[in-house]
């Protein structure tokens, strides 16, 4: 049995049908076709699915739709603004973070709410950080010193 | 040279799209009025199928069809093949059973495919998945790499009795025998090559849609290999005529040798896909990849070294009994026989090797190409013989290797198992990564280390390995059914921009940007004008795909070669425009010239005058677009050195690894960002197997690992940064010299590491610890060892 569930994506008002079941990430991918929030696994390990729900970092696959009822939700597709990447995004680029680039988008996700967190985050605690993000090309060492120098842009930006 | 050229560490042209959520994979794609599939799988390792019953789940709503084995063979759909036939050491072909896609009487693994059902969303299909009722008598299942051979075990295949699919030999045996009952020293040693599950993150998938207009298929599938998916899929298959089939591999989220071969998903999915009528779309879940993604590794091993009095290597024997799984895989048999005892020479100069090998059948998933594919065993298996050897002789493992390495001067140089190395500089390597490892203040941090309660080790790996497989005639000498060239079109567009079709694939290794230099660099033409289009049969020449670390040393050199022949043509055009013979022109940074002048063209200006030939030589067609097939003249060989530096808590068994430093020789390195990227991402695979992952079956044939939650993937906090250097000794045998540089890292780290564990571990008489060495395995060996000691 469908259900409405409105809430806000990347800035705008969405409503769509979702069973009682779907989880957010079915929904944003099928319901409002915003690919780029991937699914790597079934058990909420790979981290690939990362999106900001009220601002904070949450695998889209361990919610229900129905649960982010009236909530702001940030994809990797609303990341960057007026056609300008986030620093995040362009530290990636900038240090080779990304090979396949599959588990990409929930690193970046994952990273950015690390910086808002903690803008100079030691190589220690970014590692501690990405525990809940899978990544099998890049051996992670140019992930890690893309977040590094992703959340030092970040913290620069902001004054 | 500009910022862009060969060398440069040119930023990926690739990443707008990944890191703005704009790639195109797989599950990302979606046809009108498409259907969803979902697989009944075995829950048995070994079972008959009495009886499948589809009632109830053709009831639940929103379920098309339930398709099973049966519909499958009437409509006379091939088995799944193999394309690499071993000749045993009695000259007997390997045994093949048929491989179904959907299994008919029998499942011979926790996985293996019973049915598929078809539903109008995905939810449906699984619900209706769920309801199919399917009637087994189970049967004893054969889970053991070692014993499956062994007399009184349950049979998999009446075509493979003792489930022995081939027993293959390399060598001579009776001259090894001889050298070793005259050597002066010998070591023995008994270990497992853990079986890893490759997991690229992004799942396998497929998506067929069937034209009932024109009787065209389209097949969109997470493939390395999209030519050769094709080929099979019509050849052996006979799923459809090979030109009314068109293959497209887009994005594809990592393969590492998982997505080069041809499964049963997708070829269930265009068999359905034509027999409703609609397209279907299959897309894996995570605990499927688990089991149906084809593992790698899984051998058991017994292996020897004897050396003269001075630790000059004499012989070398080895036994490996190697796990194939249930049915074999589509290159499976070659991967522990010609791409793995062909290394077993490694760097050294041993004059005599002996290998043989037993590939057995067991009730588990087959076992294929995985990162490496049988040179990580190799190395294993020569490094460690190598390191033991240093401790019984109580000579420095890294002086060990400098007595035996093959010399600079010494090149080419054959080994006693088939390969002949071009080129290469083992010591200078060795030497440098020496240096970078800071192996003189080891013993410093050893003591330091002792002081804190913990045990340091040191381990070296100087790996070599036969990458850019290879003339095409060699490999089918040795029982490979396909060509291994490459191919390449160049194509000059009117304006002057470039469109490169090749028939590599990119699933990370980053083709737009250093196919895209290698062109940029050979025409003088802008890096931002040149397009890299691979990846799908109707727009790129044949070609055989990215594996192996060939598409550097195959696939540019056909690059490179189709660049020769615009080079060739466009001398024509622009002698004729310049008013001189072409021998006279001369081709630098994008303009021809006539020779001694400064009379010149641009290679755009050329490559207009061909499409608007107004004035153009008469006897030359118009048009600049030329194609070339590339068949490598050898293998190539890159090779080096990697130091692992690691620290064991005594009292946790936890092993951490505090240092990893690798120098290695790629030949010509294109883009070195990309380079030491690829190096990374090898070692973490590499310390993956080494110390944290491993299928685990259980005597019944279950996957005990089969998720995230129990195979233990390796994760940021596992890992250190690492030194990563290289040197450069470029390939005489291709024209860019270059060697590949995809797989070292998961070739030379399992040594590496094993080797600094067995080293921190001799301080407290540990003589052996089996990979991955986790820490109850450490903890428990360090145990037994006090103990022993105590008696």
């Amino acid at each position: 049995m469908d259900v409405n569930v409105s809430l806000t994506v990347n800035g705008k008002k969405v409503t769509g049908k979702a069973e009682p079941r779907t989880l957010l990430v079915q929904f944003l991918r099928e319901t409002l076709g915003l690919t780029g929030t991937h699914v790597g696994c079934d058990t909420s390990q790979c981290g690939a699915c990362v999106v900001h729900i009220d601002g904070v970092s949450v695998k889209s696959c361990t919610i229900l739709a129905v649960q982010c009822e009236g909530k702001k939700v940030t994809t990797i597709e609303g990341l960057a603004k007026d056609g300008k990447l986030h620093p995040m995004q362009q530290a990636f680029h900038e240090n080779h973070g990304l090979q396949c680039g599959f588990c990409t988008p929930g690193m970046i996700m994952s990273a950015v709410d690390l910086a808002k967190r903690n803008p100079k985050p030691s190589e220690t605690e970014v590692r501690e950080w990405l525990e809940g993000n899978i990544c099998r090309c890049t051996g992670y060492h140019n992930i890690v010193k893309a977040i590094m120098a992703g959340a030092q842009a970040s913290h620069d930006l902001k004054g | 040279m500009t910022d862009m050229s060969i060398g440069r560490a040119v930023k990926r042209t690739e990443d707008l799209r990944f890191i703005t959520g704009k790639g195109h994979y797989l599950d990302d794609f979606s046809r009108p009025h498409q259907t969803y599939a979902a697989f009944v799988r075995s829950p048995h390792a070994h079972a008959e199928i009495k009886k499948i019953n589809k009632t109830k789940a053709l009831k639940v709503p929103g379920v098309v069809a339930v398709l099973t084995g049966d519909e499958l063979a009437a409509d006379k759909i091939g088995t799944l093949i193999c394309g690499w036939v071993i000749k045993g050491k009695d000259g007997s072909p390997h045994k093949a059973p048929p491989h179904p896609a959907l299994a008919t009487k029998k499942v011979r693994y926790v996985g293996d495919h019973v049915a598929v059902v078809i539903g109008e969303t995905l939810d449906a299909a699984k619900d209706g998945a769920e309801a199919v009722e399917v009637e087994y008598r189970t049967l004893p299942a054969a889970v053991d790499t070692a014993s499956a051979h062994k007399p009184g075990q349950p049979q998999l295949h009446a075509e493979a009795p003792n489930n022995l699919c081939y027993d293959w030999e390399i060598g001579d045996r009776a001259k090894v025998d001889a050298a070793f009952s005259g050597a002066a020293h010998a070591v023995k040693l008994q270990f497992v090559n853990n079986r890893l599950v490759p997991n690229a993150i992004e799942p396998r998938a497929a998506l067929a849609d069937y034209d009932t207009g024109s009787g065209e298929f389209t097949l969109y599938t997470t493939s390395q290999n999209p030519h050769v998916a094709r080929l099979v899929l019509s050849a052996f298959i006979g799923i459809a005529p090979e030109h009314k089939l068109r293959v497209i591999a887009p994005d594809v989220g990592g393969g590492f040798g998982s997505k080069i071969f041809i499964y049963a998903e997708e070829t269930v999915a265009l068999w359905a896909a034509r027999k409703i009528g609609r397209p279907v779309k299959w897309t894996a879940e995570r605990s499927e990849s688990f089991v149906s993604d084809a593992h790698g590794r899984d051998h058991v091993t017994t292996a020897e070294l004897a050396t003269d009095k001075d630790g000059k290597f004499l012989a070398m024997r080895v036994n490996t009994v190697a796990n194939l799984g249930a049915y074999l895989s589509t290159f499976a048999s070659a991967v522990p026989t010609y791409l793995y005892a062909t290394l077993l020479a490694g760097q050294y100069k041993t004059p005599l090797i002996y290998c043989d090998v037993q590939g057995v059948f067991t009730n588990t998933t087959p076992v294929d190409a995985y990162r490496g594919a049988g040179r990580p065993e190799a190395t294993y298996v020569v490094e460690r013989l190598v390191e033991e050897m240093a401790a019984k002789l109580k000579i420095a493992p890294d002086e060990l290797r400098r007595r035996n390495f093959v010399q600079a001067n010494e090149f080419p140089y054959t080994t006693p198992v088939i390969h002949q190395y071009d080129c290469g500089d083992f010591q200078r390597a060795q030497r440098e990564a020496l240096r970078v490892a800071d192996v003189a203040g080891f013993a410093q941090r050893k003591a330091d280390a002792k002081k804190r309660g913990k045990l340091r080790g040191l381990g070296y790996s100087s790996y070599i390995e036969a990458c850019g497989i290879a003339p095409s005639a060699a490999v089918g000498s040795l029982g490979g059914g396909v060509g291994l060239w490459e191919s390449a079109t160049i194509r000059f567009n009117p304006t002057g921009n470039v469109s490169i079709h090749v028939g590599t694939h990119s699933h990370g290794q980053s083709h737009q940007t250093t196919f895209a230099q290698v062109v940029a660099d050979r025409l003088g033409v802008p890096f931002e004008s040149v397009e890299i289009v691979e990846g799908d049969t109707a727009r790129t020449p044949f070609g055989m795909g990215t594996y192996g670390s060939r598409s550097a040393a195959v696939g540019l050199s056909a690059v490179s070669k189709a660049a020769d022949k615009i080079v060739e043509k466009g001398k024509k055009i622009a002698g004729h425009l310049l008013e001189a013979a072409p021998q006279d022109i001369e081709f630098r940074d994008g303009k021809f010239r006539v020779m001694g002048t400064d009379k010149e063209v641009g290679i755009a200006q050329v490559a207009f005058a061909a499409y608007v030939p107004h004035n153009y030589p008469k006897d030359l067609e118009p048009g600049f677009e030329e194609t070339a097939f590339y068949d490598p003249l050898n293998f190539s060989f890159p090779a080096g050195t990697h130091v692992a530096e690691v620290e064991i808590d005594p009292e946790t068994g936890t092993t951490e690894i505090v240092n990893y430093s690798a120098v290695d020789d790629f030949g010509t390195i294109i883009n070195p960002m990309i380079v030491e990227g690829q190096v990374h991402g090898g070692i973490v695979q590499g310390v993956g197997q080494a110390l944290l992952e491993g299928a685990v079956y259980d005597a019944d044939g279950q996957l005990a690992s089969g998720s995230y939650m129990d195979y233990t993937m390796p994760r940021a906090d596992n890992v250190p940064s690492f030194k990563v250097e290289t040197i450069v000794v470029p390939s005489p045998l291709n024209p860019l010299g270059v060697k590949g540089c995809g797989e070292a890292g998961a070739i030379a780290a399992p040594a590496a590491v094993m080797n600094a564990v067995h080293d921190a571990l001799r301080a407290v008489g540990v003589d052996k610890v089996e990979m991955p060495a986790t820490p109850h395995r450490v903890w428990s060996a360090i145990r037994n060892a006090k103990k022993k000691a105590a008696k």
